[in-house]
């Protein structure tokens, strides 16, 4: 039997003039996240996208996998294709394509939808004929329109009538590559990956910027990043990861900086540095995972006079959420298991015993002059590497 | 050049037990249970092989059973046996400085209701007899203790164990961790008393997956795997032949006493040039010499091992990083944060020379000189 997948657009109906190229980008997406599993058609018509597998051997199950991790769907459903459009070939497609879920549930009903309107039976009609077929087929269960097991859904469109059960949920928001260009500042904590998935469902196509400090920090720490990138990408596409060489600038701050302005400092310095690597890479914002009052360098304070040392928008999408609710986003995203590998990353070394609270700009600038780290910048921004992070060599 | 000083940790597979391994199995690739001539062949390698380590642990060969490791033999000695004699007592003493193979299966019998003592070392790292026989009593049923602690290289009193379980008229079991004592000191397990031992083929030049457990005979441990008729019903699942083979491979061609004479040499040549740098060694004096952990004071001990490695001069980190938890082994010994923070493990084997010593030396200094101390 031909199945195919059928999927429903999110918001993006809801755009004007602007719709086609919304709907264009999350064509181009479906396209490259299946790419490698086979040849597909995938078109647009009638507010619907179809995948249609171009050879019987490929696995719809890991289409199906990856379809669910691409942000502007709303909903999808693999639906069989019935093989001629006719009410007939309708009634022995619908009990046969859904049998093994009906031989388990005890009641089901029948929706039907009819996009053509030149099909010349109506909905109801064909509700009623298709209910009359599986109840033959399977006559252990009851017709229940209000609260069934299994609903079979019934779609009769411009090319073909298709089959398919409870349509299952996308991943909500809009296609990433319609909100522009941005960086994810992205240590290897719980945070910033789930930070770098939120900000990529409202569209925004994401860069990373890391930052490394050998031999205070180890190689695996950087490994882990890319890991972790691996798989916010499943959901935000390809990317690239640009790691900075941190050492000289944190062993500077070490040796120069008040210890208690360390923190702030290294996460200024962090921002300068993004925010120079981030411009040159077509980016418009900075990305950071932080979130209100967590820790000592996310109070309003030391937000404040990190901001200061960026001009772009920085985009803080955790900020008002509990770590628990951030956890629970990680586990979704399948990212807390690798999140929580105990790895010295640039954050926690030099960590100093009592960080300022309510560090004040101004001092901070002090002793960022005195120290001269401006100077270490274009060094460091010279001389990152890029990783290229793809979803689909595991 | 590369300085590999993670022995402790694994070795390298010595050329001649590579050999022997792909002899194995590209020639006598039979199952040891066949009943044609293939198999009958390779049952003789592996028996020829369970002789060869059963007689450098001063045991029997049927006394000794293949495993894929150490962890797996820790974990059929302990679980085997406390199954075996839980209906004689509910209290299992081993030491608070045990591998994670054994530790963990000692928090798992902690859930499960039995009740373990576990013994601390002093600050030097040494436990003494009498710390065993103030805990042992009639109603232990399963004593664990290592012959040489992995992060320190402390030896422990287990020859003294016998005597003290017996006089405490207790029914118990002595099981001991031999993995890194095995082939560096010459073990008679026999002689001592154990009843049962652990022993694992990669940390002697052997390939990693192949271990061995010794049960003296007429003991009647329960097995923890089930399946065929291998290894005595004990360990089910057709033998790793040319891991064993290479196992005794790698047995055969230890020498101890040479070996021992010259770790010993390289290990004070290594004492001897690293105090003047003001390192703190946390391994006692009279500790194994395969083994040396330090401490390079206000360098933590991951920045340390990745500053070497970046030398090609690799070690362990004797301790984790600040977002893991510290060695429990150097918590045990109640040494103090900064000391535990900047721990790392040395560890020879008869390869290393005293270049690997200097290149080491020479990298601690430019460590201190130019890494960045915490405050």
């Amino acid at each position: 039997m031909k199945e195919i997948i059928l999927i429903k657009l999110g918001e993006i109906v809801l755009k004007g003039l602007n719709r086609r190229q919304f709907e264009d980008r999350l064509i181009k997406n479906i396209k490259k996240t299946i790419k490698h599993l086979g040849d597909f058609e995938v078109k647009s018509a009638q507010s619907t996208i179809s995948v249609i597998p171009q050879d019987e051997f490929i696995d719809l199950d890991d289409v199906c996998e990856r379809v669910s991790k691409v942000f502007g769907i709303v909903t999808y459903s693999r639906a069989a294709v019935c093989p001629e459009k006719t009410l007939e070939s309708v009634l022995e497609t619908a009990p046969e394509y859904l049998s093994e879920e009906l031989e388990c549930a005890k009641t089901f009903k029948v929706e039907a939808k009819r996009s053509d309107k030149k099909f010349p039976y109506k909905s109801p009609e064909i509700c009623r004929e298709a209910g009359a077929a599986i109840l033959r087929a399977h006559p252990h269960l009851t017709v229940d329109v209000h609260n069934p097991d299994v609903t079979v859904h019934v779609e009769i469109r411009d090319f073909a009538a298709y089959i398919h059960g409870q349509p299952l949920k996308g991943a909500g928001g809009i296609p990433v590559g319609t909100g522009g260009d941005a960086a994810i500042l992205i240590s290897g904590g719980i945070d910033s990956p789930v930070a770098a998935y939120m900000m990529a469902k409202r569209g925004v196509h994401l860069t990373a910027i890391h930052f490394a400090s050998p031999p205070y920090t180890s190689e695996r720490a950087e490994q882990k990043v890319v890991k972790l990138l691996k798989k916010v990408a499943q959901y935000s596409g390809d990317m690239n990861m640009y790691t900075v060489p941190f050492t000289e600038i944190q062993e500077a701050i070490r040796k120069k900086c008040p210890e208690e302005l360390f923190t702030i400092i290294m996460r200024r310095m962090m921002m300068k540095i993004a925010e120079r690597v981030a411009a040159t890479r077509r980016c418009a914002a900075l990305i950071t995972g932080e979130s209100l009052g967590q820790v000592a360098s996310q109070t309003i304070h030391a937000i404040a006079c990190t901001d200061a040392a960026a001009t772009m928008p920085v985009f803080r999408p955790l900020i008002g959420m509990d770590k628990q609710e951030i956890i629970d986003i990680s586990y979704k995203i399948d990212t807390f298991e690798t999140s929580i590998e105990p790895y010295e990353d640039c954050c926690t070394v030099f960590t100093p015993k009592h960080p300022r609270t309510r560090p004040v700009l101004e001092y901070v600038e002090r002793a960022e002059r005195e120290a001269e780290l401006d100077s270490m910048v274009d060094d460091a921004v010279n001389n990152v590497k890029v990783t290229y992070i793809n979803t689909r060599e595991d | 050049m590369e300085h590999y000083l993670d022995n402790s940790a694994t070795t390298r597979v010595s050329e001649t037990v590579a050999a022997e391994v792909t002899r194995v199995m590209t020639e006598t690739y039979g199952n040891p249970s066949s009943l044609h001539s293939l198999g009958i062949r390779a049952e003789e390698v592996l028996e020829s092989s369970r002789s060869t380590v059963s007689r450098a642990l001063g045991a029997e060969p049927d006394e000794l059973y293949f495993t894929s490791g150490g962890t797996e033999a820790n974990n059929l000695a302990i679980l085997g046996a406390v199954e075996w004699l839980k209906r004689r007592g509910n209290k299992i003493v081993t030491t608070a400085v045990e591998h994670s193979s054994v530790d963990e299966t000692m928090r798992y019998l902690e859930s499960k209701g039995f009740e373990v003592v576990y013994i601390k070392p002093d600050e030097s790292g040494r436990i003494s007899a009498e710390q065993f026989a103030e805990v042992i009593d009639s109603r232990t049923i399963l004593v664990s203790a290592m012959l040489v602690n992995n992060e320190v290289g402390a030896i422990y009193p287990i020859e003294k164990l016998r005597k003290i379980i017996d006089r405490a008229q207790s029914p118990a079991v002595l099981h001991c961790d031999c993995v890194q004592a095995f082939c560096k000191i010459p073990l008679k397990v026999k002689k001592m008393q154990i009843d049962i031992a652990t022993v694992s083929g990669h940390k002697i030049h052997a390939p990693k997956g192949v271990g061995a457990i010794y049960i003296r005979k007429g003991l009647h441990i329960k097995p923890i795997h089930f399946g065929g008729e291998q290894e005595k019903k004990l360990r089910p699942g057709t033998e790793p032949l040319p891991l064993i083979a290479g196992f005794a491979q790698a047995v055969r061609d230890v020498n101890i006493g040479k070996n021992y004479a010259y770790v010993k040499d390289l290990c004070d040549y290594a004492r001897e040039v690293l105090e003047p740098l003001g390192v703190v060694f946390n391994s006692p004096d009279d500790a194994l010499p395969y083994i040396l952990n330090l401490s390079v004071e206000g360098i933590r001990s991951e920045t340390m091992l990745h500053f070497l490695a970046q030398r090609e001069i690799y070690v362990s980190s004797g301790s984790a990083c600040a977002k893991g938890k510290p060695s429990h082994v150097l918590s045990a010994m109640g040494l103090s944060k900064t000391q535990a923070d900047s721990a790392i493990r040395v560890s020879f084997s008869a390869d290393n020379t005293k270049a690997d010593i200097d290149a080491l030396r020479a990298a601690i200094e430019e460590g201190q000189n130019t890494l960045v101390k915490r405050k």
